[in-house]
């Protein structure tokens, strides 16, 4: 049987100052896929070795790695992709470790408390009606498995210490601002607060992104646009002072 | 080591943080209850985010005859007339409710040409029923359950495994869990503690579920008394991926069937005209898993021993639309590219029917302060259960199980434990890091393989008494797991863990299978392949001492108003 050699960086932060990466010889099957691999490393090898996964199937963005150094899920990254050549597993960079390949993802759910929740307009009549083509773009977002893969690749979350919430978290406020029947604007929080502004738009998030979600195309770019609309925009600004001094007189 | 511990305060404890355990936690929450809910896995990852076709509810949006009458009848009758009426009667009568609400919460369902909630047909449903999101409506639910659960006043804590459940005069008072990511304990004081911890399918070799459902919950409530129910019935889903290798099980959802795709034999017949001429490939999925099986051993199976599930005629942009994750999940694990290519197909461990036995108005078991709701219950589906009913099942049984939690923590105070008996358990989870104990892995395989081989999806005598005899060996040896390394996110330990609950439920769909000497839903016996009217009752499972005892109780008789919704059950 044929075998590949995976290198997984293993590293105790209670007992260790620094990790190191370790081989591990596994016997390659027909369409096996990373974490394939770790799962036999886990039974067969060394049980005492942290990783997290759950689903096995890419819906529920557990097992988040850096394979060969691309943020990744290990159970879609298929072991015949590399051709026979040493893989490198590591845990994801821009989170604070746990331990082996586990880090501690928990900012992700503190930041998503702090995006406005959804909040339906007043008055709308029930059941509610909604057209198909509406629901289309806020639906993109929604396929979301909160990998934090997209967060994990962002050059801003990872080298600056800026504020920015990171992608995924642009990508909840604009499932949100895009439901056809939501009341709120979140692009004002996202440009203040979220530091989207910081985001030099480099589609990294994008190209990461298991679900394939447009992520800086339809999400960020638009966000963007809407602050810069709703805030800058010189038109937009002369009419809104000239409302409200019509409110006045 | 030291025998630390972090003490909590809550009025309602989930143990579980899937739709069943977040729909309760909003619930528990919003009827004025502290809440504290905990989860094996990081928060949202939960099995549920798995489930694709959608919520069985009449609102009779696409099929305006629907009503919950009807959805009442399709499910007794499909759980084979051994349901608890009641339970039925609330999840036909309350689940449109509950969809609506979800929209309310956010949720975005696919539409009707004139903007309603779209459904689609699934197998056994009279009318077209399942509210869905493409073939994602797990996710959707998880996504929309977690949002609100994140801005209401609810304490999570995730990647916690709750080791074992504690009782004062009877009643449970509090949890013991280990936080994965520091190994640090906390005991969990509560008034109320609610299971919603999911199934057992991965006590199976081949199973369509996750990692974690290894039902924690169902073994931690036997432990302090708590009456199981109807645990051998264990549903086979008609289609689980066979190839490749990793991903044999991994379901393929029934939406395919639902949206016009067909059942094919290595032969290119159409064998469901055979087994079922009038519903097809949308009948109740023991019905269709056991074709599909038979069609696999009498030799018409594909190459790697399934059967075909074909929906190329529909087009690929129907496809796409309808099914886009099931398109993904074929090119990206099979290389299939399933608008061109039929998928191979076999049956693989689904959901478990049975589990705790519980009070259908709020849930409550039959040890005070106790409560169960979702996959871990029992009786609502009977010998076999319907696609899109375990979706409505969590929302409308989680939601009353967080109110029913909550009143009764409203009634009550917090019970006392002896501290000696905690210290005792933080020593037991610890004596398992002993680095010259049994492999666990090693012997979790060893029950997967046995309940795959010897308690499939048809049974007899002399396999079911075998495999009886290897649960109780490794009951045995599950005193002496052990693993290397600390206890910070050591999951060889967790797997220590849950070993002993594990066998706990397949100790129990053993002895029931052996118990019902008949075939009925999901449970078949080659040796018994008749159902058998005497039988018409419900199975018990008690805790007696440290055996399991079994008992038959009568079906509860349905009052006359149901009456008349049900044909009398044949013979």
């Amino acid at each position: 049987m044929d075998k590949i050699t995976i290198s997984v960086y293993r590293h105790n932060p209670e007992i260790e100052t620094k990790g190191r990466f370790v081989d591990y010889e596994v016997p390659v099957e027909e369409g096996m896929v990373v974490l394939d691999a770790m799962k036999y490393i886990e039974r067969h090898i060394d049980p005492s070795m942290s990783i997290r996964w759950n689903c096995m199937a890419g819906k529920c963005g557990s097992c988040s790695a850096e394979i060969n150094h691309k943020p990744s899920l290990m159970c879609k990254t298929r072991i015949d992709s590399f051709r026979g050549k040493k893989v490198t597993v590591s845990p994801m960079g821009a989170f604070p470790l746990v331990k082996d390949l586990v880090t501690d993802v928990s900012e992700n759910w503190d930041i998503l408390r702090r995006i406005p929740p959804f909040t339906p307009k007043k008055g709308i009549e029930k059941p509610w009606r909604m057209s198909q083509i509406d629901i289309e773009r806020s639906k993109e977002f929604k396929k979301c498995i909160e990998c934090f893969l997209c967060q994990d690749v962002c050059h801003v979350i990872r080298e600056h210490k800026s504020g920015y919430v990171g992608p995924r978290h642009v990508v909840k406020a604009a499932s949100l601002d895009m439901h056809p029947l939501d009341s709120l604007n979140r692009s004002e929080f996202l440009n203040s607060e979220g530091g989207l502004g910081f985001c030099n738009i480099t589609k990294c998030c994008q190209s990461v992104c298991p679900e394939e979600i447009r992520i800086t195309d339809n999400a960020i770019i638009p966000e963007k646009e809407r602050a810069v609309n709703a805030f800058y925009d010189p038109i937009a600004i002369i009419i809104r002072r000239s409302r409200k001094e019509g409110e006045r007189k | 080591m030291s025998s630390q511990y972090i003490v909590h305060e809550t009025d309602v404890l989930i143990i579980g943080a899937g739709g069943a355990g977040m729909r309760a936690a909003i619930a528990a929450s919003d009827s004025g209850s502290s809440v504290t809910i905990l989860s094996k896995s990081l928060l949202g990852k939960a099995h549920t985010v798995m489930a694709e076709g959608g919520i069985a509810a009449s609102l009779a949006n696409v099929d305006s005859k629907d009503n919950w009458q009807v959805h009442f009848s399709d499910t007794f009758i499909e759980g084979v007339y051994i349901s608890n009426y009641r339970m039925v009667e609330i999840l036909a009568k309350e689940a449109p409710e509950r969809v609506r609400e979800l929209e309310e919460y956010g949720a975005l369902f696919d539409r009707t040409p004139d903007g309603r909630i779209m459904q689609r047909a699934f197998g056994a449903h009279t009318y077209r029923r399942l509210c869905h999101v493409g073939d994602r409506t797990g996710l959707e639910i998880i996504r929309t359950l977690e949002d609100q659960l994140l801005h209401r006043k609810v304490k999570v804590y995730d990647e916690v495994f709750v080791t074992k459940l504690f009782t004062n005069e009877g009643r449970v008072v509090g949890a013991l869990g280990l936080k994965l990511s520091d190994g640090v304990f906390h005991y969990f004081r509560a008034k109320a503690t609610i299971i919603a911890t999911g199934g057992c399918g991965r006590i199976f070799k081949v199973t369509s579920n996750s990692w974690e459902s290894t039902g924690d919950g169902l073994g931690l409530a036997f432990q302090v008394g708590a009456e199981l129910m109807d645990m051998e019935m264990i549903q086979f889903h008609p289609t689980g991926m066979v190839y490749p290798p990793g991903v044999k099980g991994l379901l393929v959802t029934e939406g395919v069937r639902g949206e016009g795709g067909i059942l094919l034999n290595a032969k290119g017949e159409r064998f469901m005209q055979r087994y079922s001429p009038k519903k097809m490939e949308l009948d109740a999925r023991d019905i269709v898993a056991r074709a599909n099986y038979a069609e696999i051993m009498a030799g018409r199976g594909t190459e790697h021993g399934g059967v075909y599930l074909d929906i190329t005629h529909k087009g690929a942009d129907f496809i796409k639309k309808k099914l886009p994750s099931m398109y993904k999940q074929y090119l990206d694990f099979a290389g299939v590219d399933i608008t061109r290519e039929k998928m191979e197909v076999a049956p693989t461990v689904h959901y478990q029917m049975g589990g705790i036995r519980v009070d259908p108005e709020t849930t409550s078991t039959n040890v005070p302060g106790l409560f169960a709701a979702g996959e871990v219950a029992s009786g609502l589906h009977g010998a076999n259960r319907l696609g899109g009913n375990s979706l409505a099942d969590i929302l409308v049984f989680g939601k009353r199980s967080g109110e029913g939690a909550s009143n009764f923590a409203k009634r009550s105070g917090f019970g006392s434990v002896d501290e000696s008996l905690l210290i005792a358990e933080m020593e037991r989870v610890k004596s398992y890091l002993n680095k010259d104990g049994l492999n666990p892995y090693d012997l979790a395989t060893k029950l997967e393989d046995t309940m795959s081989e010897k308690v499939g999806i048809i049974r007899n005598g002399n396999d079911l008494n075998d495999a009886l005899n290897i649960i109780l060996e490794l009951k045995m040896q599950s005193t002496k797991l052990g693993v290397d390394g600390s206890i910070r996110y050591n999951k060889g330990l967790l797997q220590c863990l849950e070993f002993p609950l594990m066998l706990i439920a397949a100790e129990a769909i053993i002895r029931g299978a052996i118990e019902r000497k008949e075939s009925r839903g999901a449970h078949a016996r080659a040796d018994f392949p008749k159902k058998d009217p005497q039988l018409r009752k419900n199975l018990i499972y008690v805790r007696a001492g440290d055996e399991m005892k079994l008992e038959w109780r009568a079906v509860p008789e349905l009052p006359d108003d149901l009456k008349k919704l049900v044909e009398p059950e044949e013979y």
